[in-house]
């Protein structure tokens, strides 16, 4: 039996060296896994408030209509009532963190109007369309429509 | 309307905008939540969204707005709208098409009689996520509220997570060297404000959805509609339920 | 209507999936691991099944296992989006991944397993050198001893014995290196190329063979060059367990086709399009005919005539060749090919190899020359003939 633990002997320098790499491993888990790791599940917890701290770029148009209450007034009760300023308008939560600073471009009646009234086969039945050219001869939609209140002589 | 009152009224929407306060005076016609709680509790949502697609009329507004509101790199989609056109029996091979993601619309292809409609994409955000399930670091997570997210600064860039996603919603940020995708604008719904394509959604065929809130209109949609989900044959827990969803649709 | 786009596309993709996701060094990962596992396997046939044909190539498959085995990681790390952030494979593995256990199984094969089978079965002879050379070598083989010269009878009885325990061990844990690579893929259900429950057992017989062809082929070149002659029993025997293992190989990979033809599923139409069309010459021609069919087709025509010495060689030779490039391009059929069909079933896209990028063949190419450097260096360090008839 002594002789057998004497000629192991050479094996213990490998489970020493085993065991070192163990130990290295666990303290070096310890050290770099993130202290909020595994908070809520198998993930940082932190990552929640990194995708939170994102600003914000499109207002909501709660956030219009404190100011624009002339327009929601012109809005209401015409076809375009439930469609958001910003759809049209674009991003413009900077216009309403700084609105003397930060001015709207006016959008362009000649493209956004035909974004959704051009006609196209995919688009549902009910859902009014015209093939511009035919519509309005190259005239500015603008001429006879309000936008905010898109009914003709509404 | 008086100039003076406007003038006040800027000055006052310059403290409330983007004071959280802002977000209390919620959309009421989105409907999504009514009220903002003083804290953001995730245990108390559980985020979806409700697609009708007879509805999408094509417009490509959620594309644009969705790029625009987190930063999405060109050629790469967070959400994308599909244009199918089904010829008439033949709904296994169904005709598709998505020019640059539908962000600047379609155009009108003149094709004989059919069916065709617009199907909106995105993230399912599903609760039994097979991208969550392969991640091996836990950098992609389901978080309490039941979004899918991702963290940009625990990602290792394998791509294992787009290999497992059934629906193409997965894509490498060529800059970030990350995996990306819809995060449901979680910054937003955080804050009682809707997503970004839910925003600009002209026809409001898109819905945020908080199917923990007993009055989100949400429930009485998903009682009144059939209604279906993505490759349900593929049991991720999908939480995008579709109206009108036609069996052509992958 | 198929439409003609750009970027090789054909047909629908969903928008996101143009780009392909895992290049040809992913292909590179499971070829190499599959030749790490499978010159093992052949080294343990000598070691715990006592196949004494085989001997002189146990050290020879050992050393080959571990140079593949070192450059492994390489191709996953090049191919990573953040590399530096691969450690968190180590500090938060996530249970559910298939891909998170892959460190702890390498970490597993490389320390428990191939540095400790080597380092026992080699201790006399770096004991040896370690008296017996000069300069920075003596250092270099001092170290390599861990502090102890004891290479009495008795402990070359132990390492013998463990040795032996660590190649017990050894098997399974090659089958679960090899097999747990197929289970990466065959367990994303997104993916009808890949999910199959057969993919890991296929996986593991084509590393097996993949093994076997790479000892065979590298035994003969390296024994040509030190002009030394060739052992004919051993490579008979070699080649045997190559013939075998590859006809459960096949059998494996048609009994899958044979199903999915049968079962024709949603997925079928496209993939069989595809199989016909992009993928025709590298899985067809290379991988089934060049790779699979002409090697057995040789190896049966050695079991069943008896031809002379050289004939054989030559035989073994350009059989063992054609294994090892049939293998790859299964490797290559099963990544890349899983990649060009989109998961609407709409429609293909292309992969485009690139030369001299991160990810391109340039890398690729240095990635499969490096293993056969290290081994080069690991034959010089520890020469697998130094104990040729020395060792009991």
């Amino acid at each position: 039996m002594r002789n057998f633990l004497k000629n192991a002997r050479h094996l213990s320098s490998l489970v020493i060296l085993l065991g070192v790499g163990a130990v290295a491993f666990i303290a070096l888990r310890s050290l770099v896994i993130p202290a909020d790791f595994g908070k809520y599940g198998h993930y940082r917890a932190g990552a929640l408030d990194d995708i939170r701290a994102r600003p914000i770029s499109f207002a909501g148009r709660s956030a219009c209509e404190v100011c624009h209450s002339d327009v929601v007034e012109t809005k209401t009760a015409g076809k375009h009532a439930a469609v958001s300023c910003e759809a049209c308008h674009g991003p413009q939560a900077r216009h309403a963190e700084d609105p003397g600073e930060v001015k709207p471009p006016r959008p362009d009646a000649a493209v956004l109007c035909v974004r959704c009234h051009e006609a196209n086969s995919a688009k549902p039945k009910w859902f009014p369309q015209v093939v511009s050219r035919e519509h309005s001869g190259g005239e500015s939609c603008k001429t006879c429509h309000e936008p905010h209140r898109p009914k003709v002589g509404g | 309307m008086s100039m003076n009152r406007r003038e006040m009224l800027i000055e006052s929407g310059k403290l409330i905008v983007l004071t959280g306060a802002a977000a209390a005076a919620l959309d009421k016609l989105s409907g999504a939540t009514t009220e903002m709680p003083e804290k953001y509790r995730m245990a108390e949502h559980w985020w979806a969204m409700t697609i009708d697609i007879e509805k999408c009329i094509g417009c490509g507004n959620c594309v644009q707005a969705c790029a625009k509101e987190n930063g999405v790199p060109e050629g790469f989609f967070r959400t994308w709208v599909e244009r199918y056109y089904v010829k008439d029996w033949e709904a296994e091979h169904p005709e598709v098409d998505s020019p640059s993601g539908g962000a600047s619309g379609f155009p009108e292809s003149r094709r004989a009689p059919g069916k065709s409609f617009f199907v909106p994409k995105m993230c399912n955000h599903c609760a039994n996520s097979p991208c969550v399930q392969v991640c091996p670091v836990g950098a992609t997570f389901e978080t309490p509220d039941g979004v899918v997210l991702v963290d940009e600064k625990y990602c290792l860039g394998c791509r294992y997570c787009v290999q497992a996603c059934p629906y193409g919603c997965r894509y490498i940020h060529p800059v970030k060297g990350t995996v990306d995708k819809c995060s449901l604008c979680y910054h937003r719904i955080t804050q009682g404000l809707t997503t970004a394509c839910c925003e600009v959604c002209p026809t409001g065929a898109r819905k945020l959805a908080d199917l923990k809130n007993p009055k989100d209109p949400v429930h009485e949609f998903l009682r009144q509609n059939s209604v279906q989900v993505l490759k349900p044959q593929m049991a991720t827990g999908s939480k995008v339920y579709y109206k009108g969803l036609d069996g052509s649709v992958r | 209507m198929i439409q003609h786009l750009p970027h090789g596309v054909e047909g629908f993709m969903y928008p996101n999936e143009i780009e392909l996701q895992w290049s040809v060094l992913i292909v590179l990962y499971p070829y190499i691991t599959g030749l790490v596992a499978g010159a093992f396997i052949l080294a343990s046939l000598e070691r715990v099944f006592k196949v004494e044909a085989v001997k002189p190539t146990y050290r020879l498959a050992l050393l080959t296992a571990l140079a593949f085995l070192l450059v492994a990681p390489l191709p996953l790390q090049l191919h990573l989006g953040h590399p530096e952030r691969s450690i968190e494979m180590y500090l938060t593995p996530h249970r559910s991944s298939a891909m998170a256990m892959f460190g702890f199984v390498y970490l597993w094969y490389l320390m428990v397993v191939l540095l400790l089978e080597i380092w026992l079965d080699y201790r006399k002879d770096i004991v040896l050198m370690a008296q017996s050379r000069t300069g920075v070598m003596k250092w270099v083989y001092r170290a390599l001893t861990l502090g102890s010269m004891n290479i009495s009878e008795g402990a070359r009885r132990i390492d013998d014995k463990m040795g032996w325990l660590v190649t017990v061990i050894g098997i399974p844990s090659a089958f679960l290196l090899h097999g747990y690579v197929g289970f990466i893929f065959g367990s994303i259900k997104a993916n009808p190329w890949w999910s199959t429950p057969l993919m890991p057992i296929v996986f593991l017989f084509s590393a097996i063979v993949s093994g076997i062809a790479a000892v065979l082929v590298l035994y003969m070149a390296i024994t040509r060059l030190r002009r030394q002659a060739i052992d004919m029993r051993c490579v008979d025997t070699i080649a045997k367990y190559l013939f075998y293992a590859f006809l459960i190989d096949f059998s494996l990979e048609m009994l899958d086709l044979i199903h999915r033809i049968y079962e024709a599923d949603e997925s079928f139409k496209t993939l069989d399009f595809m199989v016909k069309t992009r993928l025709y010459t590298s899985q067809v021609l290379v991988q089934i005919l060049a790779g699979t069919v002409a090697p057995i087709l040789l190896l049966a025509l050695t079991q069943v005539v008896k031809l002379g010495d050289l004939a054989r060689k030559r035989v073994y030779g350009v059989a063992g060749l054609l294994t090892l490039i049939g293998i790859f391009a299964m490797r290559w059929n099963v990544v890349i090919g899983g990649q060009l069909f989109s998961k609407s079933f709409l429609g293909y896209t292309s992969y485009k190899l690139e030369f001299a990028t991160r990810e391109g063949l340039l890398p690729a190419i240095t990635l499969m020359g490096l293993p056969l450097v290290i081994l080069w260096v690991l034959l010089k360090l520890l020469p697998p003939w130094a104990g040729e008839g020395a060792k009991a």
